[in-house]
Formats: C-alpha cells, structure tokens, sequence
C-alpha cells in the first residue's frame, strides 16, 4: 500500500525528486531492516536519496509529517497502517488499512506548492490510552472515559495555539479534520471546537474505517483533492497528545491532478468475504494444499533482479524491439546481446489473452487467479491477479500492475507485482 | 542444422520395467535394481558385460553413483543425465550414441524416479526462490490454458472440448486397465472423468498424469551385433531433441494451441527416420499424456492429425488400442503413471513389447507396420524440452 501511495503522488507531479523518504507504520513488516527501503526501490529513487523509518507508534504517521514541513529539501512522506483487532472486537469493526503519500518541500519547477503550512502546535501528557506490545495482533485500551477527559484539553491546547501562529479564527478555517483511534475523544473535541452549528470533515471511518497511524494522511489527502484555492484547512489527530496543522491551499491547486482520488478508491470498492479476511490476518488458518511451502527469497539474487523485482523494469532489444520479462541479456529474437535498454512496465497497463484458476498450488490466499497478460504497446508476461473474483476474469479483461507481497518465508517478505481488474476511474484512464 | 542421426546403427537387445504405481514397499535402488536385473536377464547379460551406464533421473538421485552403488558397478563409466521429462529418453540417447560413435560395444540405460515419497500432491521438488519472481504455478494450470485457447481458435465451446478430454482419458485408462505393469488399472467412464474435482482451470482430477515410481532400463548394442542376443531387436531410426529457450511465455504470438518444440523435434526424428507419412507409416506411438489436453496437442505436433482436427480424431477412435494409430497403449502417463526419470524408457519398454508381439493377447496391437513412436516433452507451453525417438523391428 506504501508503494502504490507513493507512486501514485508522484505521478502526480512527475517534475518531482525526493531527496529523502520517510516511512511510518505501526504495522511494519520488519523490525532491523528499513521498511522504507523498498518503497525506495519500488519508486526507483536515486541512492543519494535518504530512506528512513519513523518509528512505529500512531503517532509517528503526523509527527513524520509535520517534522517533514518543518525541514528543508523534498520530503515524500509515507503513512501507512493496517489495523488488527480480535474477531467481534471493536477495533475489527471499526478499522481499515490505508497508506498516504505527501510530497513535503517549497516550491519547484513543476512542483508548486498546492497547500501551504500556516500553523503548527502539538500537546504532549504522558497517560495509557491504547496500548500494543511487540508481537501482539491485539490493541489494548483503557476505559475511553479517561482518554476523553486527557484529549479534549490537549487538542483545545494545540488548537489555540496553532490557530494564533497560522493568525486565523475557527471561522476562517473552511474544513477542519479531527482524527483518532478515541473516536470519543475526536468527537468531543470537534463539538467543543466547531459548537454545533458545524460539523467536522468527513473523516472517512464510515466508509474506509478508521485506518490508525494512516489515518490522518488519508484524510488530509481527501481534503486537499477536494480543495478550492484560497482554502484554510486543518488537521486534528489525537494520538498520546494532539498535532494541528494548519494549511492554506494555493492557487497551483486547480491544477494539481491527482492520479486516483480517496474518492475514486472508496467507490471502487469490492467485498471481502469474511473467512478470506480473518485468513489474510492470520486470524484463522486455512487448510493448505499438499504442495510445497515456497522457500525464502534469497538476499544476493533479490538484490541482483531489484529493478526486476521493485520496478517491474524489462529490456527491450534495440533492434527487434522484442520486450523481455525478466530482462535477458540475450535477445530471443534476432541474436543481439547486450544490447537491451531497460523498460519499466509498472505503470503499463495490459489486456488478458488467457487465464486459469490453480486450486492446488500454494498461495496465502488461494486459489491462485493466473492469466497470460499482452501489455499495450508490446510485450507480454504471464501473471498472478490480484484483488479478483476469480468467476468474473475473461478474456479481454484490462488489468495494471500492482507491488504485492507473494509470500513470506522464514521472516523474508517476497515482494513482486502482480496484475489487477482496472477498476477506479483514473485520470489517465479517462484521457 | 545438421542432424544426421544414428539410423539402425544401434539396436535395443535387453529391456525391463517394474511395475509403476505407489511403490511404497521399494525405494529408488530397489526400482534401479528391479528394472536393471530384468534387463540383464532379456539380453542375457551381466552387469560386468556393460561397458557404460547412464542413470537417467530428475530428482531421485545425483551422479552415476547414484546407478552404480545399487547395482554395485566397479570400476565403469557411469553417468546421470536429467533433462525434465525427457531425462530416460535421455539417457538412452547417451547409451546409444555411445555405442553408435564406437567407444563402447554394449551400454545400458536406466531410468527411475521415486515421487511418492515427498508426499505432495502432483511432482513436486522444491526449488531455492532466487529471487523471488519466478511463478509457483502448478503443471496442471499452465497446461489448463491450452483449453479456453484451442476452443477458442477452432470454434469449439469448452463443454465441448471437455468432452474430447474424457474421451482421452478413458482411452488411456481403458487401455491401462489392460497393462499389468501400469500404475491405474481401470476403467473409467467418461461420465466419471467429467464430474471429477477440477484442480486447475477447467482440468480435473482424471485430467493429469498419474504420479508414480518406477523404474526401467535398455541395453544397446551394434545393430551388427543385436542377434548374439535376441532374435527380436530393436533398431533405433531417429533420436531428435528440440530445447525451448523459454521465450513463449513472453512472446505474444504464442497461442498455447501448439507446442513449437514438439513439432520441431517430431520433424527432425522423422526426417532422420526416413518417415513421410507417420500415420500411415507407425504402427504405435507412445506419447508425453501429461495432461489429457496435452495429448490432443500433440496428435496435430507430431503430424498424427490437422491443426484443428485432433479433436475429431480423438472421438472417431482414430488413436484407441485397435484404432488406425493406437496412441499410448500401455496406458500413458495417464494411468501407466510417471515416475519422471522412467518415463521415456517405460515408452520404449512398450515398444519393445508391442512390436515384437509380447504384449499379450489381451492388449497386443496390429504389428503389420514395424515402426514405433516414442515422445516426451518436458516443462510447459511456452517452455519445454521435446525428445522424439524412433524404433523399428526392420532394418531399412
């Protein structure tokens, strides 16, 4: 989800160079190993591009971003999380998976500045809301009563003072955004905030749930794709002490397109059956097929294939034109060798020529939905799909690529791109 | 390209088989010795006769030691080979040219694979994930996908098509239930095959090849040679291997209708056997049935049937045991079963039965033709090793 956030801000402003990329999640898929190493990879940044993670806790997602505002140079900052909770819980009701990507830096050549930071405040106290050790599924929290009474002062702290450096009243602030895993708490302080004459943005928990460190991230970037010029907007998360930040959009906002919106991605929308989701979990395990368990992806060739494995990169030979998936060093048609220029089909989309359904082979989510895929413009490659009913493939059927992780053996995730429905609407589709 | 061929230079005098199937009470030397002591005995031989050995086998073993500690050779050149499918074809390939080129007088080939044990479903041999983006697809999948395309390109619907699969199915295990040696021994009906489990695609449980162990092996002499030890020989015609370079995966004009290293491999076997017409001209042929829509491919591959027509001929009985061409008499992989090493010598064994009239009264073919057809193919569409050999119980 990381990955395609940040690919999906960066289409949007393809003048863009990050030098630095900051990754949070309280849900990361290492501990040790940088986490954002392979949304470096995936994005294909420079190596003089610094690549960090933000630590882990949900407060980390805004405090990664506002200290991105506060710094100099291009930051892309990357927010994701995926909310556990035990079944029947309310966290499992209430929670949902998201990543956001914000492009954080000063205005440049074809990148300019689409909402200006005006104010900033935070509040910090020392209390246990919500709580999860290493290794636990599982959050923890305390009677909400206590958190309320600990939240509501703190936001109206950070609010106040964020308000007097950004030099404008409640009344001025055209959307005002309040997120948090104490939704009690978000609420209470929205109507102490917004009286009840106004209602606070749309913080999407009805529709995408509500999605912990991620969560603010989210929804700043629904707010801003909805954004008129000239609007004060504000952002709330309550996370062990309240973060405000204030921004103003700009007039390069009207021009600003973003790749695939919040919305776009909301109505795009496919059930999950319930039994699939506590699989994926790895609440429940399903009986798996009495075939081989892949092993672990081996450090030195994942290395060797990254712009492969990462960016989906191919070759195309020079002179036949012929497209290699992986990329070869000798051609398969004509006889040139090492004469190949390489070709990213990561955002290539393509059509299905032919498909099969494999219900024994192994998968952490079988059956495996395959199918031969011929890129526009050329090319082939034989594929996993993705996010598929697996009765409503056919042939013909247009699919994207995507970055997933294939498997996990001995604690090496295997991350590669498989093929999925063209679903949202995008821009470039509607071009 | 130049394929010359070994054209009745080499003979097959000395042959065995064990029985394929679920061979729990014999492990991998015990079908090594098995096979091998039955072959000793038809040519009337001992090991110490041989003057170089070739253990053919995918997974079950590395290195000619592998062949000579079981039978305890000393002293003798002994090689494995392993080409997917192809590895007992292989491996005869090796003993024959050996013989042909005159460096040895009298060799052997052995092939056996010990499968069940792994315990998985299918043949599975786990590999090192390199770097993680190979596809861990099933055999019976990427084989699935010849259904939708050949119904497609030749206007059939898939019910249809299915239909044509069964009947291949219950050809080859109508012809298994006959075979003593083979691993199915009966018949089912089409009605059964069509209702079975689907595992991959619109293939079911009846649609695959029946995993085994086995083993068999061949000894090869100077044709010159071959009635110091029996009066039947068998001349090898024609040894041709194609080798896929893998690019039909990602070339867009692959169909999965055809298998282009078949046809290549079938070409260069019947140009080096002098065949012309090989429907008219083979008496058998013994095909690589890894999947039933496998076989029906192969039929227009090896010139058996028009592109397009395979279908038709499967259900006019064109390829049954007393059809124009029987097509895996012994059953094939179908419900002979297929121990992978083994397999091309098992092909051979049946041709050695069947054309020399050993098969027994019950299951023996017309031998008015003298030729028989062995194919293996190894890998997937798209990417695959092809070996298609040639025997004869006449020297041209």
């Amino acid at each position: 989800m990381g990955v395609e956030a940040a690919k999906l801000a960066l289409q949007a402003v393809p003048a863009a160079a990050p030098d630095s990329l900051w990754f949070s999640t309280p849900a990361p898929a290492y501990f040790d190993k940088t986490n954002a190493n392979a949304i470096h990879a995936a994005l294909g940044l420079p190596q003089d591009a610094l690549a960090l993670d933000f630590g882990g806790a949900l407060r980390s997602g805004i405090g990664a971003l506002r200290t991105a505002l506060a710094g100099t140079g291009s930051t892309l900052v990357v927010l994701a999380d995926q909310r556990d909770g035990l079944p029947s819980g309310a966290d499992e009701a209430s929670g949902g998976d998201a990543a956001a990507a914000l492009l954080v830096g000063d205005d440049g050549p074809g990148s300019p500045v689409v909402a200006e930071l005006i104010g900033a405040a935070s509040a910090t106290d020392e209390f246990t809301d919500r709580w999860r050790t290493p290794g636990e599924k599982r959050s923890k929290v305390w009677e909400e009563r206590f958190g309320e009474t600990r939240y509501v002062p703190l936001g109206l702290d950070a609010w106040s003072r964020a308000l007097k450096q950004a030099g404008v009243e409640v009344g001025d602030v055209g959307e005002i955004a309040i997120t948090s895993m104490h939704s009690r708490a978000a609420k209470a302080l929205a109507a102490r905030i917004l009286g009840k004459e106004r209602r606070a943005a749309d913080d999407l928990s009805g529709s995408v749930g509500n999605t912990g460190g991620a969560h603010n991230g989210l929804v700043l970037t629904s707010l801003l794709e909805h954004a008129q010029p000239d609007q004060v907007i504000a952002l709330v998360n309550l996370a062990d002490g309240a973060d405000v930040l204030v921004f103003r959009t700009t007039p390069a906002i009207t021009a600003w397109e973003p790749r695939r919106t919040v919305f776009e991605q909301i109505e795009a929308r496919a059930d999950l059956p319930y039994g699939k989701f506590l699989s994926w979990r790895g609440m429940l395990t399903p009986e798996p097929p009495r075939r081989p368990e892949p092993l672990r992806v081996q450090s030195p060739p994942a290395w060797r294939a990254k712009e492969w494995k990462f960016r989906f990169v191919g070759s195309r030979d020079r002179s036949s034109g012929a497209l290699h998936l992986p990329p070869a060093r000798v051609s398969m048609t004509g006889g040139a060798v090492d004469d190949m220029e390489p070709v990213s089909m990561a955002d290539t989309k393509g059509t299905i020529v032919t498909f099969t359904v494999d219900r024994i082979a192994y998968s952490p989510s079988p059956p495996i939905v395959f199918a031969v895929v011929d890129f526009d413009g050329g090319g082939r490659f034989p594929v996993e799909l993705t996010d598929v009913d697996a009765d409503s493939v056919s042939v013909g059927g247009r699919v994207e690529m995507t970055f997933r992780r294939l498997y996990s053996a001995d604690g090496i995730h295997d991350y590669f791109w498989k093929a999925r429905p063209v679903r949202a609407a995008s821009v470039a589709e509607q071009a | 390209m130049a394929s010359h061929g070994i054209r009745d230079r080499v003979a097959i005098v000395g042959m065995g088989c064990t029985k394929f199937g679920e061979r729990w009470d014999k492990d991998v030397d015990d079908l090594i010795i098995d096979a091998s002591m039955e072959a000793f005995s038809s040519a009337g031989v001992t090991k110490d006769d041989i003057d170089a050995y070739w253990l053919g086998t995918a997974t079950s073993g590395s290195s000619g030691m592998a062949l000579a500690r079981p039978l305890q050779i000393q002293g003798k050149p002994v090689s494995r080979v392993e080409n997917f499918c192809a590895t007992g074809s292989e491996a005869l390939r090796a003993a024959a040219y050996a013989v042909a080129s005159g460096a040895y007088d009298i060799t052997m080939a052995v092939g056996a694979e010990k499968i069940k044990d792994g315990g998985y479903q299918g043949i599975a041999s786990p590999k090192p994930a390199g770097d993680g983006t190979a596809r861990t697809l099933t055999a019976a999948a990427m084989y699935s996908m010849i259904v939708p395309a050949y119904a497609k390109k030749y206007g059939l619907d898939e019910d249809q098509l299915m239909d044509v699969l069964a009947t291949i199915a219950a050809k080859n295990h109508s012809n298994g239930a006959k075979n003593p040696r083979a691993q199915f021994r009966n018949e089912v009906s089409k009605e059964t095959i069509l209702a079975s489990p689907r595992l991959a695609g619109r293939l079911g449980v009846f649609d695959c090849a029946g995993v085994a162990d086995g083993g068999a092996a061949a000894i090869v002499v100077r044709a010159e040679d071959a009635h110091r030890y029996t009066d039947k020989p068998l001349y090898i015609k024609a040894f041709a291997v194609a080798t896929g370079t893998g690019s039909g995966l990602i070339d867009p004009e692959y169909d999965y209708t055809h298998f282009p290293e078949c046809e290549q491999a079938g070409a260069d076997a019947y140009s080096q056997a002098g065949v012309i017409e090989p429907r008219r001209e083979l008496a058998m042929a013994e095909v690589h049935d890894c999947f039933t829509p496998t076989e029906m491919v192969l039929m227009e591959d090896l010139g058996f049937a028009e592109r397009g027509t395979a279908w038709k001929e499967e259900l006019a009985g064109t390829f049954d045991l007393h059809g124009e061409l029987p097509v895996n008499p012994d059953g094939g992989l179908k419900s002979f079963g297929h121990p992978v090493g083994a397999s091309g010598l098992r092909m051979f064994f049946e041709c050695w039965l069947q054309l020399r009239n050993e098969a027994g009264p019950e299951r023996q073919i017309s031998t008015d033709r003298t030729l028989g057809l062995i194919h293996n193919l190894g890998g997937y569409p798209g990417e695959m090793v092809s070996l298609v050999s040639i025997v004869g119980t006449e020297l041209s």
